[in-house]
């Protein structure tokens, strides 16, 4: 009997050894697979073009910093990234700044047509890029906004004001709403209350919403290279026309890519509990 | 949560409705303005009815695109959502492996979509890409911009590597919420691994899956960028995926009364759509609360 106990309790702990394995080879080779192309495109960046075009190597062997150096020397292209920036920057700052007092008023109060509201607004963030290029180009133009940073701003808000409404309603639900009348009948009024209490509580989802307008900002290629020529030309749309006539340069290209990747990289740590929240519009 | 009603509350709305009716509504009026004109140039217009209506959805075009757009989405989702799944049950719980994995996981949702598409395009190239290189040498016929089956291979793998840590992160925070007592309990009927799946696991995952389905229906009904560098909707138009066609069509040939039926016809799509995920949502959080 007591053999036998003996037997199962080894018999299952060998099991779940067995399990945890099979589960970290999972994990292993679903990462590979991430992480392989990643890699790729950064070994390809660290190469020289002969390297790359005559002989296959799976790591640089003549390791070179000169793409970069390209990149970030050359106007043509590193004016890219601060344009991008820019218009981020600015699409950020006006779709927090609009989304915080809506996000509010939907979490907090009923009223005419809210329902309606919120649904119009997820629509927004659903519609295809590609039915407003051509409309937006006109618009713009036509107001003689075309090829400024703040036009790509702008047409950014149609997707992000939504996804900022959305996610700091999800965050602003989960405050109590006894806060807000503690705050008012100690005598707060309300942008004082919002400002110096409300927000700080929010925190975590104010950066959260920040996070993903900028993300998806940044990956965006469509409505920003249509709506710009010279002046505020993002790096996506340099990127895609790096056709010169002796082909492509392909290490410069390489070291572009992984330069757009950086600033994503750089903060994933911090909000690496918040993704899924973020990608379902705070509904997780 | 019980909320007041307060009707003053619209002035607190008031800046995103301007500023999403400056960005939606104007331009989509365009749309419908377009989609009702002919023009004979020099800025004449006169007034079509619904002749482009009638043009696009009689077109082979428009339907042949809507076919390949509805496969593609079809494919992925038929892929993404039992690997993402799976994926998540694989996932460490807790502690620095969990972190690890959720980095690692995120990196290819913030990559910028074109440069998805260029890695790809590098990856699968067969003289200079690691992908194409192996199966070439291999001895396996490759090439994605001439071959229709290499080319949709690719693109539905770049959109698998990109997206199924959505789905996977989405099932992971599903799976974070379900208590433990449900596992003991579990345990206590000595129930098998795939019973504790049906039973415990995925019902309370349904929620968040149905979010992760509608989700990655919806931004692969409008995919863009990641196909059109990877192989600019060809070979012929194989990979001419709706955005992709009606891009061709506004932008590239500028015939502005039929793209904008077809947008219209494409944004009703995506309406409908909308209204289904929103209803989910709703309904979820009424179980929940």
């Amino acid at each position: 009997m007591a053999a036998d106990t003996t037997m199962t309790a080894a018999s299952t702990r060998s099991r779940s050894k067995i399990r945890i394995n099979s589960s970290a080879v999972v994990m292993t080779l679903y990462l590979l697979f991430l992480l392989l192309p990643i890699y790729w495109l950064l070994n390809m960046s660290l190469k020289t073009n002969s390297e790359i075009l005559n002989t296959f190597t799976l790591w640089p062997n003549n390791l070179t910093f000169a793409n970069y150096a390209t990149i970030l020397t050359d106007p043509a292209w590193y004016m890219g990234y601060v344009n991008s920036l820019i218009y981020v920057l600015m699409n950020t700052v006006i779709s927090l700044a609009v989304a915080l007092p809506a996000a509010y008023a939907f979490s907090r109060y009923q009223f005419m047509g809210d329902k309606h509201l919120f649904f119009w607004l997820l629509s927004n963030r659903m519609a295809p890029p590609a039915v407003f290029a051509l409309p937006f180009f006109q618009l713009y133009s036509s107001v003689g906004l075309f090829d400024t940073h703040i036009a790509v701003a702008l047409a950014h808000c149609l997707f992000n004001v939504p996804l900022a409404v959305w996610i700091l309603e999800g965050f602003m639900r989960g405050v109590p709403k006894e806060i807000d009348e503690t705050a008012y009948i100690d005598g707060y009024s309300f942008p004082k209350f919002f400002v110096k209490i409300f927000m700080p509580l929010i925190a975590s989802g104010i950066g959260v919403a920040a996070f993903f307008c900028f993300m998806f900002s940044w990956v965006e290629l469509l409505l920003s290279r249509t709506l710009t020529t010279v002046d505020a030309k993002p790096i996506a749309a340099i990127m895609t026309r790096t056709q010169g006539a002796s082909g492509i340069d392909w290490g410069v290209l390489a070291a572009a890519g992984i330069l757009t990747i950086v600033p994503g990289a750089l903060v994933i740590y911090f909000v690496r509990n918040y993704i899924a929240k973020g990608f379902a519009l705070g509904r997780v | 949560m019980e909320k007041t009603v307060n009707q003053k509350a619209w002035f607190l709305v008031l800046p995103v409705l301007v500023l999403v009716a400056f960005s939606a509504v104007i331009p989509l009026m365009t749309v419908v303005n377009y989609s009702v004109q002919d023009t004979f140039g020099n800025n004449q217009f006169f007034w079509a009815g619904l002749e482009w209506f009638k043009e696009m959805l009689d077109s082979e075009r428009m339907w042949n695109a809507l076919g390949r757009q509805l496969m593609f989405s079809g494919i992925i989702l038929l892929i993404e959502v039992p690997l993402g799944v799976f994926v998540a049950l694989n996932m460490p719980k807790s502690g620095f492996w969990s972190s690890f994995c959720l980095v690692l996981m995120s990196l290819p949702l913030l990559i910028p979509w074109n440069v998805v598409g260029t890695i790809w395009q590098i990856f699968g190239r067969v003289d200079i890409g690691l992908l194409g290189y192996t199966l070439d040498a291999l001895g396996i016929d490759y090439n994605y911009t001439q071959d229709t089956v290499a080319a949709w291979i690719t693109i539905v793998v770049m959109d698998v590597w990109h997206w199924t840590s959505l789905v996977a992160l989405l099932a992971y925070a599903g799976l974070k919420s379900i208590p433990d007592a449900y596992y003991q309990a579990a345990k206590i009927d000595q129930a098998s691994r795939w019973k504790v799946f049906r039973y415990i696991e995925l019902p309370k995952m349904m929620g968040v899956l149905m979010i992760a389905i509608l989700l990655r229906f919806m931004d692969s009904f409008m995919i863009y960028t990641e196909p059109f560098v990877v192989t600019g909707g060809g070979p012929g138009n194989a990979t001419t995926l709706l955005s992709i066609d009606l891009v061709k069509m506004a932008l590239g040939q500028f015939d502005l009364g039929p793209a904008a039926a077809f947008s219209l016809m494409y944004f009703l799509v995506i309406l409908l759509i909308s209204w289904v995920f929103y209803t989910v949502m709703i309904n979820l959080e009424k179980r929940e609360g």
